[in-house]
C-alpha cells in the first residue's frame, strides 16, 4: 500500500497519458459529444421564452438582453461542468467492468476526473461563440478588469464541477446496492433543474421555492458562476458565496468518499 | 383480432415484470408524478410575472400543461422504452428474433415494452386540466373534448412516427440511444404554447418538428378557439406523417435484413 502522497504523485504522472486518452475517446464518440452538445438545448429554449415574456419590459431585474445573458451563461457552465460520470459508473458497476479499473494502479475516481479534464479544452471551444454573444451582450458588466473576480468565477466553476462529480460519485456507488440508483440521480436532476437556475433565474422563482434555492447546494453548481459571470453579484457576495461552495464542494466529496470505499469494499467481498 | 389478443399479452407481460420490482414500481411511479410538479414550476414562475404571455392566460397556458403532461407519459411510458429496446436489439442482434417471428415487425417491437407506472401521470394530467378549467371558470364543450381527443390521437401518431423514424436511422447507423434524449429534450418544448417562441421557433415547431400539433392545437381545440380548417390539416399532416415513418421503416428493415445475411 503505497502512501496517498505518492498515490497523488502516481497519478499527476500519469495525467498527460490520461488527458491524451480521454481526448482520443473523445473524437472517437465525436457523433455522440455532438448529439450531446444539442440535447443541452434547454437554456435556449428557455432564453427565447423568456425574452418573449421581457419584450415589453424588465421582468425583476431581467431585461430581454440580461436574459439572453443568463442563459448563454446557463449553457456554458452546464457544457463546461456537467459530466456523464453517473452513467458511467453505474454501467460498470452492473456489467462488472468496474472490476479492470479497480486493477489498474490508478484510483477509478481520479481516471474518471481526468477524463473529464481531458473534455474541457474541447467544451470550451463548443461554447466560445456562445461565450462571445455572452461577452457582448453583456458589456461592461463583465468582470474583466477586476482580476479577483475573474479568479472567483474560475474557481466557482471547478467548486461546481467538483459538486456534480461528487455528486455522481455518491449516487453511481449506490449502484452496488440498490438497482434504482439512476432513478435516484434523475431525482437529483429533476430538482436541480429548477433549483439550480437551469430553467428560471433563481430571484425569479416563487417566494418559497427561491428561499429553498437560495439555501440548498443546487444553486452552487450553476447559479453562482452564472451571475458571477453577467455581473449580477458584487464582491462581497461572491466572496461570502463561494465559500459556501467549497464548504458543500468539501462536504460531498467526504460523502461521496465514505459510499465509494464502502461500496468497493462491499464489491469485493461479493467478487472475490 | 390477432393484433389486439397480442397486444393484450404484451401488455400484460410488461405489466407483470413490472409488478416484479415493486419498490422500483412505486419509486417510478411517484418520481413520474414528481416530475409532473416540477415541470409546473417555469410555467408558475412565467405567469407570475406576466398576466399574459403571447396572448396566453395562465390557466390557458395549464390546458398546454395538461395535455404536455399527458403526452409525455404516453411517450415515456408507451413509446420510448420499446424503441429505446430495439436500438438495444440493433447492437445486440437480438432483434433478429424479432423479425424471425410471424406478425408484424413494426408492431411487435413498438409493444415490446410498456412502463405501466405512467398511468399515474395521466392523473397528474387530468388534475391540471381539472384546475386549469376551473380556474378558467368554463368547461370545454363535448364537441371540442372530441375534437381534442381526435387532436390527441394524431399527435401520438406523430410522436410515435418520429420515433420509428430515428430507429429506422439505427439501422444505418447503430448509436442513436442518444438520439431518444435528444428528441426528448426537444419535445420538452411542447410544454409551451408554440406562440411564445420567436417566429423561426414556431416555424420549426410546427411544420419540422410538430410539436404545435401535438400539445398546442389540441388545448385549443380544448379550449373552443380552434378553426375546423386547421383541425382538419392537423389530422391530415399527422397521418401523411405516418404513412411517410411506415415506408422508411419498411425500406429500414430490408437494408438490416439484407445487411445481416
Amino acid at each position: 500500500m503505497t502512501s496517498s502522497r505518492g498515490r497523488v504523485a502516481h497519478a499527476l504522472r500519469a495525467l498527460p497519458t490520461l488527458l491524451r486518452v480521454g481526448l482520443s475517446e473523445l473524437i472517437a464518440y465525436r457523433a455522440e459529444f455532438l448529439v450531446w452538445i444539442l440535447t443541452t438545448n434547454m437554456p435556449l429554449l428557455m432564453m427565447a421564452l423568456w425574452t418573449a415574456v421581457a419584450a415589453k419590459a424588465p421582468v425583476g431585474r431581467f431585461g430581454a438582453r440580461d436574459f439572453v445573458a443568463y442563459f448563454l451563461g446557463a449553457l456554458i457552465v452546464r457544457l463546461v461542468t456537467n459530466s456523464w460520470l453517473v452513467w458511467e459508473l453505474t454501467m460498470d458497476i452492473r456489467q462488472g467492468t468496474i472490476a479492470t479499473r479497480l486493477l489498474r494502479p490508478l484510483h477509478p475516481l481520479l481516471a474518471y476526473a481526468a477524463q473529464h479534464a481531458a473534455a474541457v479544452p474541447m467544451r470550451a471551444l463548443v461554447v466560445s461563440p456562445a461565450f462571445v454573444v455572452l461577452a457582448v451582450v453583456v458589456g461592461n458588466r463583465f468582470p474583466w478588469r477586476d482580476p479577483l473576480l475573474l479568479a472567483a468565477l474560475g474557481a466557482s466553476l471547478v467548486g461546481a464541477w467538483v459538486i456534480q462529480f461528487s455528486t455522481m460519485v455518491l449516487i453511481g456507488s449506490l449502484a452496488l446496492y440498490v438497482q434504482s440508483a439512476l432513478s435516484v440521480f434523475e431525482l437529483w436532476l429533476g430538482v436541480s433543474f429548477v433549483l439550480s437556475g437551469y430553467l428560471v433565474p433563481l430571484e425569479l422563482l416563487p417566494g418559497w421555492v427561491a428561499r429553498l434555492a437560495a439555501v440548498l447546494p443546487f444553486r452552487y453548481t450553476l447559479a453562482l458562476p452564472v451571475e458571477t459571470m453577467i455581473g449580477l453579484l458584487d464582491r462581497a457576495a461572491v466572496a461570502r458565496q463561494l465559500g459556501v461552495q467549497w464548504a458543500y464542494a468539501a462536504a460531498f466529496v467526504a460523502a461521496a468518499l465514505t459510499v465509494w470505499r464502502r461500496g468497493m469494499r462491499r464489491l469485493v467481498a461479493f467478487g472475490g | 383480432m390477432r393484433y389486439a389478443r397480442l397486444l393484450a399479452l404484451q401488455l400484460r407481460m410488461s405489466i407483470t415484470s413490472g409488478a416484479q420490482y415493486r419498490l422500483e414500481f412505486v419509486l417510478r411511479g411517484a418520481m413520474s408524478l414528481f416530475w409532473v410538479v416540477v415541470a409546473l414550476i417555469p410555467v408558475v414562475a412565467v405567469f407570475q410575472q406576466r398576466p399574459e404571455v403571447a396572448g396566453w392566460s395562465y390557466a390557458e397556458a395549464l390546458v398546454v400543461v395538461g395535455w404536455f403532461t399527458f403526452l409525455k407519459a404516453v411517450l415515456e411510458g408507451a413509446v420510448t422504452p420499446s424503441l429505446t429496446a430495439v436500438v438495444e436489439g440493433v447492437r445486440t442482434g437480438a432483434l433478429d428474433f424479432v423479425l424471425l417471428k410471424p406478425a408484424d415487425a413494426q408492431f411487435l417491437v413498438s409493444t415490446a415494452k410498456f412502463e405501466p407506472w405512467r398511468v399515474l401521470d395521466f392523473a397528474g394530467a387530468l388534475a391540471i386540466l381539472g384546475y386549469a378549467f376551473h380556474a378558467l371558470g368554463r368547461w370545454p364543450s363535448p364537441r371540442n373534448v372530441l375534437v381534442a381527443t381526435t387532436l390527441l390521437l394524431v399527435a401520438v401518431l406523430l410522436l410515435y412516427s418520429i420515433w420509428i423514424l430515428v430507429v429506422s436511422a439505427s439501422f444505418w447507423v447503430v448509436r442513436v440511444d442518444n438520439l431518444s434524449y435528444l428528441l426528448g429534450s426537444i419535445f420538452d418544448a411542447a410544454r409551451w404554447p408554440v406562440t411564445v417562441f420567436p417566429r423561426v421557433l414556431r416555424f420549426v415547431f410546427t411544420f419540422v418538428f410538430p410539436l404545435a400539433l401535438m400539445t398546442t392545437l389540441p388545448a385549443e381545440a380544448l379550449l373552443g378557439r380552434l378553426s375546423a380548417a386547421t383541425a382538419w390539416a392537423a389530422v391530415g399532416g399527422g397521418v401523411a406523417f405516418a404513412a411517410i415513418a411506415r415506408l422508411v421503416w419498411l425500406r429500414a428493415i430490408r437494408a438490416y435484413t439484407s445487411a445481416s445475411s
